[in-house]
């Protein structure tokens, strides 16, 4: 035990160590420093490293989020189909586990790399940098990134992309907005997906969901798209066109 | 619950900060999450107990501030408090309005052990 306080360090410990600073030889004492830094700057400085490295490239890079089964692979395959050839696409899909959704992007010959995050419940600036270094920077003109499906933690993350798409199933509930401030508040367009369904489903209004966007104060174009009706998929890629003429434009 | 990769950035930044002011320990962590910041403030507590193991700021308390959102209208420019889910103008009711405060992630100070002398000379 030692003397001096009546702990239980061992008389060795108390001998060698620094302990409670009674023995040191220097008086220590306190400073307070003001910071004020974003406490991600770290994964913000990589995004940022991203954003410019896709822009000398000419990419636009776009961020899909949503809740997991809303939809976002099996957009991501109608939009490939109905792009055709007029610009080149790549994805970096994230998921917790399975090489699943990247294999059903390339067997659209679209090239694609897949990020399992193990138990982490986003993507993250680091992820997708070394996600980068598996693409042809060269044969790209827009890379969709599906996010992990989650509506929470996607939000904090900056990856590098030019703009976040957000996915709001009309099998969920209308409110889901106010519900997830933070994802739809940072949405640059929100699409209504499954909006095939919306005839079965008495209890989706998609005038709610929009005053539910607006009172995020987001300006947000939403749009009702359905990945079994390709034709409700051309004002997404009118988007998309729009978004890597201003891409190329600003760089 | 993407708190403990949080923490682990602000154990980060906070580690850079006490480094450049030749600090070995530090004593308390002050940051400040606002509501629409996607952080819950007793969460990343929580995750601070676990992440802080082994780092200086292992004997570290955290101070968190919460911070109230609050928007200023762009059609009337009146600056009104309100909630996560409703930036709308507290006089007017527009949406048309601009985030003053409430997005914060920030670490705002560190307050560090230092020698005496190096103490006495900032």
């Amino acid at each position: 035990m030692c003397d001096q306080c009546g702990c239980a360090a061992t008389p060795e410990i108390v001998r060698i160590a620094d302990h409670h600073g009674a023995f040191s030889a220097r008086p220590v004492s306190s400073k307070s420093v003001e910071i004020l830094t974003g406490i991600l700057n770290a994964n913000d400085r990589r995004a940022a490293h991203n954003r410019a490295h896709l822009g000398r490239h000419g990419i636009l890079a776009v961020n899909l989020m949503s809740s997991p089964g809303s939809g976002k692979t099996s957009l991501l395959e109608q939009t490939i189909d109905a792009v055709g050839g007029r610009f080149r696409i790549a994805v970096i899909e994230g998921d917790l586990e399975t090489e699943n959704d990247a294999r059903r992007i390339r067997a659209k010959g679209v090239p694609a790399v897949q990020i399992t995050t193990g138990q982490t419940c986003h993507l993250d600036a680091e992820m997708v940098h070394d996600a980068l270094h598996g693409l042809d920077l060269a044969a790209i003109d827009v890379l969709l990134i599906e996010n992990v499906g989650n509506l929470v933690c996607p939000a904090s993350f900056d990856l590098g992309q030019h703009a976040n798409v957000a996915l709001l199933a009309v099998t969920e509930g209308d409110d889901k907005p106010a519900k997830y401030p933070t994802m739809f508040r940072a949405a640059d367009l929100v699409m209504l997906s499954k909006i095939d369904l919306l005839d079965v489903l008495d209890d989706f209004s998609p005038a709610a969901a929009e005053g539910h966007v607006r009172a995020l104060a987001n300006p947000a174009e939403i749009l009702r798209t359905s990945a079994r009706r390709p034709e409700t998929l051309a004002p997404w890629i009118a988007w998309l066109e729009r978004q890597l003429a201003d891409c190329r434009a600003a760089a | 619950m993407h708190e403990l990769a949080v923490c682990q950035s602000l154990l980060g930044e906070v580690a850079r900060a006490a480094a450049a002011n030749g600090s070995h320990e530090v004593i308390r962590i002050v940051v400040a999450v606002g509501p629409l910041s996607g952080v819950e403030g007793p969460l990343l507590a929580r995750a601070f107990d676990v992440a802080r193991c082994g780092t200086i700021a292992e004997h570290a308390a955290l101070e968190i501030e919460a911070v109230p959102v609050r928007v200023r209208c762009r059609i009337c420019a009146v600056e009104t408090e309100t909630r996560a889910n409703a930036l709308l103008c507290g006089r007017c009711g527009s949406w048309q309005v601009d985030l003053e405060s409430g997005g914060e992630l920030l670490l705002q100070r560190v307050e560090l052990a230092v020698e005496a002398d190096a103490a006495a000379a900032v």
